[in-house]
């Protein structure tokens, strides 16, 4: 394994981490800064969510790719990501349907940016997992459900 | 009670030359005896598969389960068959020893004919004489190795290690091997195994960023055949086993990683790719319909002595599962003809291990007393007499849980108890005395406290339900492979065709139906979470404590739920 990347990131503080890739010019600071959607994130449905995004009816499509674990290892940390491969998309988000507020993430894409997003969320109950992809004016869609189990009693 | 392998000759060989009509299982035995392990040799590649052994380094006796229930797909399909039902699907006649060899039935009596199964000093010396046949074999080790006995635990699994090296593993995946800790298996890995046995596992990586912890596959050249041997580890290590222990260790199925190794292999020149796999059976076969261009997964897990593959279509073409069942009671013998770089024809068998038919070796048994001696006073301790036959295996109870949670209800004096469904731990017949090695064959784990707790009635209701998810999910790929967890006190009814979250109903304590809002005192071992660890004091101590006390165990009744939806499943004989 890459003992020295983890070394690296183990000595440097996370903020002097980023500002060292901010400086090598490998995340550019107004990325993280993109137009916060309040009232997406304080919606509590799946439908009101999808409201607040002007997302009303989104399509089915097997151009996006929701990846993440069958069963979480932990519910407060679980690893999901987001790839599509639809020209143009320029929104991502990430939607648990059983969660207290469904949005657990947006991502926005400036142009030419590859389409292609992991990120951690928290989940408190086994649940439907959204990723909602934005291209041009229309909105697409893909599932896949996340169990979050008590554990213990394995064979 | 039961005789040495001589003795048992014998027997044979007296019936025969006085003439006499022989009793039918004797005959059978001796027939079978000759043709057991008489394997002609076939291709140029042979893999030998033993899986979730459980540090069983002596024979014992091992009853198959009467309970192993598939719906919805699953129904009625290989591994969820049991007793008359699989002898039939796989062609075998009632009271052979190949019934006694795969299924619970006439077990009592069919373990006094034919004796003890397994123990590494007879596997030896089947081993030796598959190796013989074809000189370039490999020898497999689908995990679940170093844990389930006394010794393993108290060595640290270095009894095991040792046992694995001298029988001459050559690849070995991974499960039960983590709850030692990581640091632990990296040294066996990198001291005791170096060079000697390669650890593989594609689904196990980094926490942070996702880097191998294991070599994905290795490429071994058999007779001029490169093979590909891909490790898949047990997916859900760190929930369904503490995740303190493998704290910076990722798993999950990883299906697509799956699909790029196997293409790398192929890339590489393997000529066969074999899967060594600890998912389980259900995740076997489904991951065999999904991912191409897999030849074999070996499998194990959920202990499946299966006498023949399932054979699965898929895009690639056609891929084996098989599952070679537990505590070394079998040898998966998997061979192939490979004939210019194309696989031509295949055979496979599951050979039984019966101690009786295979002569012990002797640096193997010299190994085996060498490392249990400082630990004899201890094991063989009589802590009670079973007056019936004792076993685990079953997706609800077993009878050795019932004693296990019986104890725990006793010692800790609550209303309830739970014990894990645990698919490993050895069996007693009737008349047998109980040995404190005999308990923790049921119980030897590295976090093995015991724990009082006060839970409501709904959240007893959420644990029965989460387990029972885990078993009956109709998607495998949601399913940790353990049983359902056993329940003393509690009785309730079970639905598996139900939706999660709606399987379990009726709870009744003392004739009193379970209040979801009312606290009730709920004894327990085996905790995961970090906060429970040295809890209370190890089970093994309570249970041997309880036992020293009953000291003549009548036969239990175990505690069943009522079960719907499993009328006429070929999967359960009650």
């Amino acid at each position: 394994m890459n003992n020295q990347r983890r070394n690296v990131l183990k000595t440097g503080t996370g903020a002097a981490v980023l500002g060292a890739l901010a400086a090598a010019g490998i995340i550019k600071p107004g990325i993280a800064l993109a137009e916060w959607n309040k009232a997406a994130f304080e919606a509590k449905s799946m439908a009101d969510t999808l409201k607040a995004l002007g997302a009303a009816q989104p399509a089915d499509s097997k151009d996006v790719q929701l990846t993440g674990p069958d069963i979480a290892e932990n519910g407060a940390v679980v690893p999901v990501g987001v790839t599509s491969a639809i020209p143009g998309t320029t929104m991502m988000a990430i939607l648990i349907e059983k969660n207290p507020n469904a949005l657990a993430a947006s991502f926005t894409l400036p142009a030419g940016t590859e389409a292609n997003v992991q990120t951690r969320v928290k989940m408190g109950q086994t649940s439907n997992v959204y990723a909602l992809v934005k291209a041009g004016d229309k909105f697409f869609l893909a599932t896949k459900e996340i169990k979050v189990t008590l554990g213990g009693c394995g064979g | 009670m039961s005789m040495n392998r001589r003795e048992f000759l014998q027997v044979l060989a007296v019936a025969a030359a006085g003439g006499m009509s022989l009793h039918s299982e004797l005959a059978l035995a001796e027939k079978g005896a000759g043709k057991l392990y008489d394997l002609p040799k076939f291709g140029n590649v042979s893999l030998l598969h033993i899986t979730d052994c459980h540090a069983q380094l002596n024979p014992i006796y091992f009853r198959e389960p009467s309970v192993n229930l598939g719906f919805g797909e699953q129904f009625g399909k290989v591994p969820h068959l049991v007793g008359d039902k699989l002898l039939k699907h796989f062609g075998f006649k009632p009271n052979s020893i190949e019934a006694h060899a795969y299924t619970y039935l006439n077990f009592e009596k069919a373990a006094e004919t034919y004796g003890r199964v397994g123990g590494f000093a007879h596997l030896a010396t089947l081993v030796k004489r598959m190796k013989a046949r074809n000189p370039g074999a490999l020898l497999l080790d689908g995990g679940d190795t170093w844990q389930g006995s006394g010794t393993a635990l108290w060595t640290n699994a270095q009894d095991m290690v040792d046992a694995c090296k001298a029988l001459g593993v050559n690849v070995m995946t991974l499960h039960w091997e983590a709850t030692y800790g990581e640091a632990r298996v990296k040294e066996i890995e990198e001291k005791d195994f170096a060079g000697v046995v390669d650890i593989v596992a594609q689904n196990v990586k980094t926490a942070d960023f996702g880097d191998p912890v294991f070599k994905p596959y290795v490429i071994k050249n058999m007779n001029g055949v490169p093979v590909a041997i891909v490790g898949q580890a047990f997916p859900y290590t760190p929930i369904a086993n503490p995740r303190w222990q493998v704290p910076n260790w990722s798993y999950g199925i990883q299906e697509e990683n799956m699909q790029a190794v196997v293409d790398e292999a192929r890339a590489k020149g393997a000529q066969v790719v074999v899967v060594l796999s600890h998912n389980g059976m259900d995740v076997d076969l489904k991951m065999a319909s999904r991912v191409r261009g897999i030849d074999a997964i070996m499998g194990g897990h959920t202990h499946d002595g299966m006498p023949a593959p399932v054979i699965v279509k898929n895009a690639g073409g056609q891929t084996l599962v098989t599952n070679a069942g537990s505590n070394g009671k079998y040898l998966g013998v998997l061979d192939f003809d490979v004939k210019n770089g194309k696989i031509a024809g295949y055979r496979y068998k599951l050979l039984p291990v019966f101690a009786n038919l295979l002569p012990a070796d002797k640096d193997m048994q010299a190994l085996i007393d060498k490392v249990r001696a400082p630990y004899l006073g201890k094991l063989n301790e009589q802590l009670a007499v079973s007056e019936g036959t004792l076993y685990r295996r079953g997706n609800f109870n077993g009878t050795f849980d019932q004693v296990i949670v019986d104890a725990l209800i006793k010692e800790k004096d609550a209303e309830i108890a739970f014990s894990p469904g645990f698919r490993w731990g050895t069996s007693l017949l009737p008349g047998q005395p109980i040995l404190m090695e005999h308990v923790l064959d049921q119980t030897a784990i590295t976090y093995p406290w015991t724990t009082v707790s006060n839970m409501s009635g709904e959240m007893i209701k959420t644990v029965l339900e989460d387990v029972c998810d885990n078993l009956f999910n109709p998607d495998p790929y949601y399913q940790q492979g353990g049983d359902m967890v056993r329940v003393g006190g509690l009785q309730y009814t079970c639905d598996p065709t139900a939706k999660a979250g709606q399987r379990i109903s009726n709870m009744m304590l003392r004739g009193q139906l379970i209040d979801p809002a009312r606290t009730y005192k709920v004894a327990g071992w085996a905790p995961v979470s970090e906060e429970a660890k040295d809890a209370g004091e190890p089970i093994w101590e309570l249970v041997a404590r309880y036992l020293r006390d009953v000291k003549t165990l009548k036969p239990v009744q175990l505690n069943m739920p009522r079960l719907k939806g499993a009328d006429g499943n070929p999967g359960i004989a009650l």
